[in-house]
C-alpha cells in the first residue's frame, strides 16, 4: 500500500506548511504496516528550506521538479508535473492538503486520472472491503456537517484524498529516514504557462490558530460588534487567539480570519472558551477535539453543553466583565 | 462579444439546519430543509452579468440536477440570465464530482464556442470545490480558482485576485478560461422587475398542459431540458455507474456528552473559573 503525498511550501515563509508533515506522518501510518513506503512529490520554484524534516515524520523518497517559472501557482503546469510523478510511482493512495492550492490542483489530476477522490477528510484509515482486499476508507463531514460519511474508491487507484491542515497530529517522536531528495526529470513546456501573475501580495496574518494554547470565540449570542471587544479583551488577558463562529462573521462582529468550524478553521487548542456560541454542528466541526471546552451561554438547552467541560448558563455581557477584573486583580 | 457559461446547483440549506430538519433518529430531514440556489454560484451568475453588461454577449446558465432544480433556472432568468439549461435524467443520480463533471463538461462542448465558464468555489452541500476545477481539466481550459475580485476585463483578458490563503494574487488571463469565485467577489443583484413579469411562468415543459403549451412556448416560458440521450453521453461515465467513490456508510453526527461542570453566575463563581482557568491553563511566570 504505497502512498504519495503533495508538499507544499509556504510561499512567505518558504517553509513545508504544517499539513504536508501531517499527511507525511499519516501517510506513514496507513503504508508502513502494510509495508509501503511515503513518496513526497513536490513542485515550484525552489524546495522548502526544512524539506529534511518529511523524513522524520516517515517520508522514505521526496520527488521535485523546480523551476523559477513555477514559483506560482500554474494550475495546468502544477497539475501536468505532478500526474507524472504520480504516474512514475503508480501509488495505492494519494494524498493532497486541502489548502487553496491543493484544491486548485487534486481535482486535476483526479479528473485527468478518472479516478476517485474525497475532499476534506477527517478520518482515513486501511481496512479490507468484500473481495477487493484492503482498500482507503475516507470518513469527512458533508451537508453542511450535518453527517459524517464514510467514502471508499473501491475499483480505482490511486484513491485520492485531501485534508485540511490540523486535522491529522503529529506523533511526538521523531523517527530517523534517511533523507533522500530526487530530481524528477520534467520535459517543460512552455504551454502549460497560462496564467500571468501581476502581483503578489502577502497577507498581515491576523489570527494565529496553531500557536495558541486558549482560543476565546464569539457567537451570534454577543449580540454586536461592540460587545464582541469583551470577547477580545478576555483573549488578550489570557494570552489566547481571538475565534468566532460563522453567524458572528456574517453579522460582521469580527473578520472572517477568525471563523472556527467547517468552513473556517479547525483548531485543537488546550482550552476553548465558546460565548454566546450554540453549537451547531457547522462549528462543532472546528473545534470539538480541543482539549477542554469552555461555554458561556444564555441559552442552558444550547448544544455547546453536551460537548462543553465547564459551562456558565447566562450573559456573557455580565460574566465577561467580572473575569476581566479577576484577571487584572491577578496580574 | 463573449460567451459565458455559469454553473449552478440547487442545494440544501444546509446553514439553517433547525429542529425540524433533524428526525427522530437524529438524520437530517432532508426534506424540510429549504431548497436554495448555491450561495457562491449567484456570485458566480452575478459576475457573468456583470461582464455581459460590459462586454456584451449571451449568459448561459446549467444546472444539473432533478426537475425541481428549474427553480434555479427561473430565478437565473429574472436575474438577467440570456439562456438556462436543465440537464436531467434519472441516470444522472448519484454522481459523484467526476461524473458530473464529465457530464457539465460535454454539455459546454456542445454549446461551443464558450469563452468564460464561472462557478461558485463550492457548493454548501458537499463542500468538495472539485467540479470546477474537473470540468476544466476537461474541457482543456486554464482555470483560476478562489476569485476573490474582478479587477479588470477586456475583450482580450481579464485581471483577477485570487485568495492564495497566505497572499492575494493578481493574476492576468487570456480566454478561454473557467473560474471559481467566492462570496467576496461581488454582491448578487436583485432580480429584475420585468424580468420577473417576463418569466414567472416559465416552466419545464411537462408541468404546461396540453392548451398552454403553444402560449408557453410563444412567450418562452418553456426551460429546455437535456437528457443523456441528448447530449449523446457515455452511459458508463455518468451517475452513479460513473463515480469512481462511493459512499459506504451515512452517520449522523451526535453530540457526545462529556463530564460537565457548571458554574453559577454570582461573582465569586466566576472568579472561580476564571481562578480555574488561570491555574489549569495560562503558564505564570
Amino acid at each position: 500500500m504505497k502512498s504519495v503525498v503533495f508538499i507544499e511550501k509556504n510561499p512567505i515563509s518558504k517553509q513545508l506548511r504544517n499539513v504536508s508533515l501531517e499527511l507525511a506522518y499519516k501517510a506513514y501510518t496507513l503504508s508502513n504496516p502494510l509495508g509501503g513506503d511515503v513518496v513526497g512529490i513536490f513542485t515550484g520554484d525552489s524546495l522548502p528550506d526544512n524539506c529534511d524534516e518529511l523524513f522524520q515524520f516517515g517520508m522514505s523518497r521526496l520527488l521535485y521538479y523546480t523551476d523559477e517559472r513555477l514559483a506560482n501557482l500554474h494550475s495546468i503546469a502544477y497539475k501536468n508535473i505532478l500526474e507524472l510523478m504520480i504516474k512514475a510511482e503508480a501509488p495505492d493512495i494519494v494524498l493532497f492538503g486541502a489548502t487553496h492550492t491543493g484544491r486548485d490542483v487534486a481535482p486535476l489530476i483526479a479528473s485527468s486520472l478518472k479516478t476517485g477522490m474525497t475532499a476534506d477528510c477527517t478520518q482515513l484509515y486501511i481496512d479490507e472491503y468484500k473481495d477487493k482486499g484492503k482498500i482507503l476508507y475516507q470518513m469527512r463531514p458533508a451537508f453542511g456537517g450535518n453527517i459524517l460519511a464514510t467514502i471508499i474508491t473501491p475499483d480505482h487507484r490511486p484513491m485520492m484524498a485531501t485534508v485540511r491542515e490540523g486535522v491529522m497530529l503529529l506523533p511526538d517522536h521523531r523517527l530517523d529516514n534517511p533523507v533522500r531528495i530526487e530530481a524528477f526529470p520534467i520535459n517543460f513546456n512552455e504551454l502549460w504557462i497560462k496564467s500571468e501573475f501581476l502581483e503578489i501580495v502577502p497577507k498581515v496574518k491576523k489570527v494565529d490558530f496553531n500557536s495558541a494554547n486558549i482560543i476565546v470565540s464569539g457567537g451570534a449570542g454577543v449580540g454586536s460588534e461592540e460587545n464582541f471587544l469583551l470577547i477580545r479583551e478576555l483573549a488578550r488577558a489570557l494570552g489566547g487567539e481571538v475565534g468566532a463562529s460563522r453567524a458572528a462573521v456574517d453579522f460582521g462582529f469580527v473578520e472572517k480570519d477568525h471563523q472556527v468550524g467547517q468552513t473556517g478553521s479547525v483548531v485543537r487548542p488546550k482550552l476553548y472558551i465558546a460565548c454566546g456560541i450554540s453549537g451547531q454542528i457547522q462549528h462543532r466541526a472546528g473545534m470539538e477535539e480541543s482539549q477542554k471546552i469552555i461555554a458561556i451561554n444564555k441559552d442552558p438547552d444550547a448544544p455547546i453543553f453536551n460537548i462543553a467541560h465547564m459551562g456558565i448558563v447566562g450573559d456573557l455581557s455580565e460574566i465577561i466583565p467580572v473575569m476581566l477584573r479577576y484577571l487584572k486583580e491577578e496580574n | 462579444m463573449k460567451k459565458i457559461v455559469v454553473l449552478v446547483k440547487q442545494v440544501p440549506d444546509t446553514a439553517n439546519v433547525t429542529v425540524d430538519a433533524m428526525k427522530a433518529d437524529g438524520t437530517v430531514n432532508r426534506a424540510a430543509l429549504p431548497a436554495i440556489f448555491n450561495p457562491e454560484d449567484l456570485n458566480a451568475l452575478e459576475m457573468a452579468l456583470s461582464i455581459k453588461d460590459k462586454l456584451d454577449g449571451e449568459v448561459i446558465v446549467i444546472t444539473m440536477g432533478p426537475p425541481k432544480a428549474v427553480e434555479i433556472l427561473k430565478y437565473s432568468l429574472y436575474m438577467g440570465a440570456d439562456r438556462v439549461m436543465l440537464i436531467t435524467d434519472r441516470k444522472f443520480a448519484a454522481a459523484d464530482t467526476l461524473a458530473t463533471s464529465y457530464v457539465l463538461a460535454e454539455t459546454i462542448k456542445k454549446i461551443g464556442d464558450v469563452d468564460l465558464v464561472l462557478a461558485g468555489r463550492q457548493a454548501i452541500d458537499g463542500d468538495t470545490a472539485q467540479v470546477g476545477p474537473q470540468v476544466a481539466e476537461k474541457i482543456t481550459y486554464n482555470q483560476v480558482t478562489y476569485v476573490s475580485a474582478l479587477k479588470e476585463i477586456t475583450d482580450e483578458y481579464l485581471i483577477v485576485e485570487r485568495d492564495g490563503e497566505v497572499q492575494t494574487e493578481v493574476i492576468k488571463t487570456g480566454y478561454p478560461v473557467l473560474l471559481t469565485v467566492t462570496a467576496e467577489v461581488n454582491s448578487p443583484r436583485y432580480p429584475n422587475c420585468r424580468k420577473m413579469l417576463q418569466y414567472f411562468r416559465a416552466d419545464l415543459k411537462d408541468n404546461f398542459d396540453e392548451i398552454d403549451r403553444p402560449l408557453a412556448a410563444d412567450n418562452n416560458w418553456i426551460i429546455p431540458t437535456y437528457t443523456l440521450e441528448d447530449l449523446e453521453l457515455d452511459e458508463d461515465r455518468c451517475g452513479l455507474k460513473g463515480s469512481p467513490t462511493k459512499v459506504h456508510k451515512i452517520k449522523s453526527i451526535m453530540l457526545k456528552g462529556g463530564d460537565l461542570k457548571m458554574y453559577g453566575t454570582e461573582a465569586t463563581d466566576i472568579r472561580q473559573l476564571a481562578r480555574d482557568i488561570m491555574k489549569d491553563y495560562v503558564e505564570v511566570n
